[in-house]
């Protein structure tokens, strides 16, 4: 298969995958109890103002003909509008994204920058002690409930210590930097203002770490195996004959090798990290798109469900896009046939 | 997975004894889920207190020889409940993976026996779900349910199964080459009777494997579905939820929250070693590393 022709079909089912989704969220929405003209209207509203409202949602409409007015409107990139918030969807969800998007980006350098080497000494180590151990942390990665982790973290660090802050991404004394990319990080290094940056980089610690090292597990375990499988290979075994340092045959030879495969498992790590946050991001009143979903379940905001949804789903099949075509530039077999 | 099963598709028992010696990890996670188990079915004997038994004027009581793991903040025993929350974890736990195995095996048997334009149909909605992240699917599903355990653990099971699909699947396609098949349709075996003599039983081992792996994420999961609210209701003793309740209390009452979550963690540890060990046993790709 061509390089292009690969292109097109990954294009042509993201397009098969938000249909999906579409309709999923829209069957859901419509067994969610309860009715969200009653809803907006608030508790004490008059009859006849509920009416309206579910009129003019074009809630009376038969279900197929809602289900095709919505599909019109998201193809123009209208989510609908928050029953929570009041905003159109896609603002919101705009507004939720960069904190998402920073957190998921500084916790999956954590779980790559402790995985990887933790990874490549356990293949190295194979069945010694080194080894269980490192099988051990990732498999306690993996098993942790993410809130509950989060939860001593606070608590110690906190409650106990009182070094780091417990929710939040900046503190509310300090301005957040000028908007440029929606990551505080770099705007703040951007805008030149020290005092943003530090406070920044307080509140991630915490939430960063909780879920760097949930995901700590998903890279250890897949850069080990691929190592195992590389250091079988002949030309390992040839470079070891030939007579190079063990240093160079495991970074130069092995590691490059082994990491190929690795970027999709990762990379798939990183589509969940994004949508994972979830709880995480409940814990620590992180301001991201986890947490704006929770609340807006918690409120039966329909709209917002749905546009969430879908704007996830749109994002976790572009991602794994972006990733196989990594894959393909990174591995010359690819290239070659491409 | 396809070439999951071997060509003689017999189980070498001593070998399986030999590389289960060989694993320590998957010994301690079998004696956790042997433990977690016993402790389900004796929950009664092993438990101090009644779970919802109230005692207002002990509550927040912090862990003491009366009180292994503290009171809660209506003076309920928290070693009982933690003891207690097992049994519906585990059944949780069990339930989703049982769900979503039957309803996956099916679905995938009956998708790569048929072939065609059927088995192209079905695996493409197998793909689109399989690209649905997950957890937030598993929310929507569950709050559009209505919040209760059952609805939880349907909505889990339901995004599960087309990891199921896909497993069975590639057993049923690469089965139905074997020779001892071939050889079975040759000698005019009907074709149920091949599906039930040959296909399941071969086809089994390598979805199992799959099965243990999952029930340690399940929990994981029901258990965080019922921390957001949507999943076991008050006064359950329900492992998530009680870390949930913990929350308010963290910084003061610090056992409130921690052991509730200590169990969960060891549950998941625990099946999480015995499914790791048992891949490492049954899948061959794996073997001889």
């Amino acid at each position: 298969m061509s390089f292009a022709n690969m292109i097109r079909r990954r294009l042509l089912f993201l397009l098969l995958v938000v249909f999906g989704v579409s309709l999923v969220t829209f069957v859901i929405s419509h067994m969610i109890p309860g009715n969200p003209a009653e809803m907006i209207a608030g508790d004490k509203a008059p009859r006849e103002l509920v009416e309206k409202i579910y009129k003019d949602m074009g809630l009376d409409r038969p279900v197929l003909v809602q289900y095709f007015k919505y599909i019109s409107n998201l193809l123009q990139g209208d989510l609908g509008t928050s029953i929570r918030t009041q905003r159109p969807v896609l603002n919101d969800i705009l507004i939720f994204f960069p904190a998402t998007l920073e957190l998921a980006i500084v916790a999956l350098s954590i779980s790559i920058i402790f995985g990887v080497p933790l990874g490549v000494i356990s293949a190295l180590r194979k069945d010694k002690v080194v080894d269980h151990i490192g099988h051990t942390v990732s498999v306690t990665g993996i098993s942790t409930p993410a809130f509950w982790l989060g939860l001593l973290l606070i608590y110690f660090f906190y409650g106990k210590l009182g070094i780091l802050p417990a929710s939040g991404r900046i503190d509310s004394s300090i301005a957040p930097p000028a908007h440029v990319t929606g990551l505080y990080l770099v705007d703040s290094l951007i805008a030149g203002d020290w005092p943003a940056f530090k406070s920044t980089v307080n509140h991630l610690i915490l939430p960063a770490l909780t879920l760097g090292f949930i995901h700590l597990g998903v890279v250890m375990r897949q850069i080990r195996s691929a190592m195992l499988e590389v250091l079988r290979e002949d030309y390992i075994r040839t470079a070891r004959a030939s007579g190079l340092s063990p240093t160079r045959i495991v970074l130069d030879h092995a590691l490059r090798n082994a990491l190929i495969p690795s970027v999709t498992i990762i990379g798939l790590a990183f589509g969940d990290l994004l949508y994972g946050a979830v709880l995480t991001e409940t814990i620590f009143a992180w301001p991201g798109m986890g947490n704006y979903v929770v609340l807006s379940i918690t409120a039966l905001d329909f709209p917002a469900i749905m546009g969430f949804t879908i704007v996830a789903s749109t994002v976790y099949v572009l991602v794994n896009l972006m990733v196989d075509l990594l894959y393909a530039a990174l591995d010359p077999q690819i290239r070659a046939i491409g | 997975m396809n070439n999951s099963v071997t060509e003689t598709d017999h189980v070498d028992w001593a070998g399986v004894f030999y590389r289960i010696r060989q694993q320590p990890q998957m010994i301690v996670g079998m004696i956790i889920v042997a433990l977690v188990l016993c402790t389900m079915v004796f929950a009664p004997w092993i438990a101090p207190y009644e779970p919802t038994k109230l005692d207002i004027l002990n509550r927040l009581a912090p862990p003491s020889g009366n009180h292994w793991f503290g009171t809660d903040q209506i003076g309920r025993d928290i070693f009982s409940r933690v003891i207690y929350g097992s049994r519906i974890s585990v059944t949780v736990g069990l339930g989703v993976v049982l769900l979503a195995m039957r309803t996956g095996a099916v679905i995938g048997a009956f998708s790569g026996l048929a072939g065609g334009k059927v088995d192209t149909a079905i695996m493409r909605i197998m793909d689109v779900m399989l690209s649905f992240p997950s957890f937030v699917m598993a929310i929507a599903l569950a709050s559009a349910l209505g919040p209760s355990l059952t609805n939880a653990m349907l909505a889990i099971a339901v995004l599960r199964i087309p990891f199921y699909v896909r497993l069975a699947r590639g057993q049923a396609l690469s089965l139905r080459e074997r020779s001892y098949v071939k050889a079975a349709e040759t000698f005019g075996s009907s074709r149920i009777r091949i599906v039930w003599r040959h296909i399941v039983p071969n086809a089994l081992p390598p979805i199992l494997v799959q099965a243990m792996l999952d029930i340690g994420a399940a929990i994981l999961t029901a258990s965080a579905l019922s921390f957001i609210g949507l999943g076991a209701q008050e006064p359950a003793a329900e492992w998530g939820a009680m870390v949930a309740t913990g929350r308010n209390f963290l910084l003061d009452q610090w056992w409130f929250p921690t052991f509730p979550g200590l169990a969960i963690l060891t549950t998941a540890i625990g099946f999480n070693l015995f499914g790791d060990g048992l891949r490492e046993i049954f899948d061959p790709r794996a073997q001889g590393r």
